[in-house]
């Protein structure tokens, strides 16, 4: 029978949420990396028992953690006994170091700061960890200073692809209130040269020739806190999600506005439709279902939690405009956590599974597309990041 | 041998408990010390130190001695009582978070 295995991001450690496919009863492992935040966990879908997380401290920087069998037990890739030609031992698997060498890189240049002064780029930590779809030692790491790395060596050792930050519009790239974070990774499982990106505030890239060049990928966007509000850099991406088998089609949930692109990100139009508000910053869709799209209303920039205090999921069965709220099991007076951009996955059984968590700690299932939801777990620490593995 | 006292975080990170003992050639300096401990255990490098820079880290101190040694000169010789292990190094993470 078909399991699930639910990876959990914290503000003090990662949890390890599994379950039979009738999504009834948990096991809960964790928390991992006790104290520590973790911003992202993923598997490998060549290896579900290849696991990558990332885990930063604001006083110790960034570790990256790898596990082979399936959340268990947990190595450093780079911290071990491993030695470079000379004998030195190796660590290098948090050794994020923006590519500036004549080969291959890209000079070191400014981002636009706060107050809109130029500020160096700066390495902080891994938001986001994006296995290949082939191979479980490859992975990419999206980081704050925005940047795309890629490990073939299962994370022992990261290389930039800085033609991302190269492409000469750093400089009117802005921080959003988490900083300057590329938090955004998706490959396409059709052209294993295509990869989508998204930054906040620059907006979203592509590349068609594996991560050598990028193209801005943002018309149709409009922000009206820039001052060209269609401007092609400078839009808040909070997240963009894609279902496999219809790679072209991309949905977005923008600082305001929900977005939708059927040309691989060249154009997008709006599809906020009937939402009760179009601010927000996760948004997934349906696993066999390509037109189906859930996302979570947050009242505004201003106010991140849900509307009258309800929390409420926002499913459409229409890629977007016409949208139908879902309640039946999720608290519907005094709720005022928020949904993070990384926090909503879904699985792959037959009757799909939808999951997010709050930063008030719940992580919710639908096993049943959204009908109706449940708590797995309602006291973790702030929840970050939430994915899905389904297995056999 | 010199004596370290880690931070619990990097303590269970590089798997210790309590000082961390080690042996250092030459001239003992905050630099000399940390090339050790980063060799002895290399999931630390990056951790008190920068990659690439080797400039200590904001939220971390270095006390020796009942003495914050954090702006000296990371070449400049620590402590007598330091050097012959009489007294550990401390790395210290900042209070900070309320």
């Amino acid at each position: 029978m078909s399991r699930v295995r639910v990876l959990v991001g914290t503000r003090k450690g990662a949890f390890i949420l599994e379950s039979d496919g009738k999504r009834e009863k948990w096991d809960v492992q964790g928390p991992h990396f006790t104290g520590w935040e973790v911003y992202h966990m993923k598997g490998s879908p060549a290896d579900p028992n290849r696991i990558y997380a990332s885990q930063t401290s604001g006083w110790f920087g960034q570790i990256i953690q790898r596990s082979s069998d399936g959340g268990k037990t947990w190595e450093t890739p780079g911290g071990g006994p491993s030695k470079s030609p000379q004998g030195w031992p190796m660590g290098e698997s948090n050794k994020f170091v923006y590519d500036t060498s004549t080969e291959t890189g890209k000079p070191l240049t400014t981002h636009q700061w706060y107050d809109g002064t130029q500020h160096p780029w700066e390495f902080k930590r891994v938001w986001h960890l994006e296995p290949s779809l082939k191979d479980p030692d490859t992975v990419y790491a999206g980081v704050e200073d925005a940047a795309i790395f890629r490990s073939t060596d299962g994370a022992h050792s990261w290389q930039e692809l800085a033609g991302l930050r190269g492409h000469g519009t750093g400089p009117k790239w802005q921080p959003g209130a988490g900083g300057l974070c590329l938090h955004t990774i998706i490959l396409d499982p059709s052209d294993p040269d295509r990869i989508y990106i998204a930054i906040s505030a620059a907006g979203a890239f592509r590349t068609d020739d594996g991560g050598k060049t990028w193209k801005p990928i943002n018309r149709g966007l409009k922000s009206q806190y820039i001052p060209d509000p269609n401007a092609e850099i400078g839009h808040c991406v909070h997240h963009i999600a894609m279902n496999s088998s219809r790679p072209g089609v991309l949905f977005m949930q923008k600082h305001w506005d929900v977005m939708r692109s059927d040309d691989a990100g060249d154009n997008w139009r709006e599809v906020s439709g009937n939402l009760p508000t179009d601010f927000g910053f996760c948004i997934d869709v349906h696993a066999h279902e390509p037109e189906t799209i859930y996302v979570v209303p947050i009242k505004s920039d201003s106010e991140h939690f849900p509307l009258d205090g309800k929390l409420r999921v926002y499913r459409s069965r229409k890629g977007g405009n016409e949208w139908e709220e879902l309640t039946k099991g999720l608290p519907q007076r005094d709720c005022y956590v928020n949904v993070l951009r990384d926090a909503m996955a879904v699985d792959s059984l037959d009757k799909c599974g939808v999951y997010f968590g709050t930063t008030g700690g719940q992580v919710y299932c639908s096993a049943d597309a959204g009908d109706t939801w449940a708590p797995i777990v309602e006291h973790l620490p702030p929840v970050l990041s939430v994915e899905v593995q389904t297995l056999s | 041998m010199i004596r370290v006292v880690l931070p619990y975080h990097l303590r269970r990170l590089a798997q210790v408990e309590g000082e961390v003992q080690l042996e250092v050639e030459g001239a003992v300096t905050q630099r000399s010390v940390l090339d050790a401990l980063e060799a002895r255990y290399p999931v630390l490098r990056g951790t008190i130190r920068e990659h690439g820079t080797f400039a200590r880290r904001p939220f971390l101190r270095f006390f020796a001695c009942e003495q914050d040694l954090s702006l000296e000169s990371p070449d400049a010789l620590l402590p007598e009582s330091v050097a012959t292990g009489k007294e550990p190094f401390l790395v210290i993470g900042a209070i900070a978070g309320g």
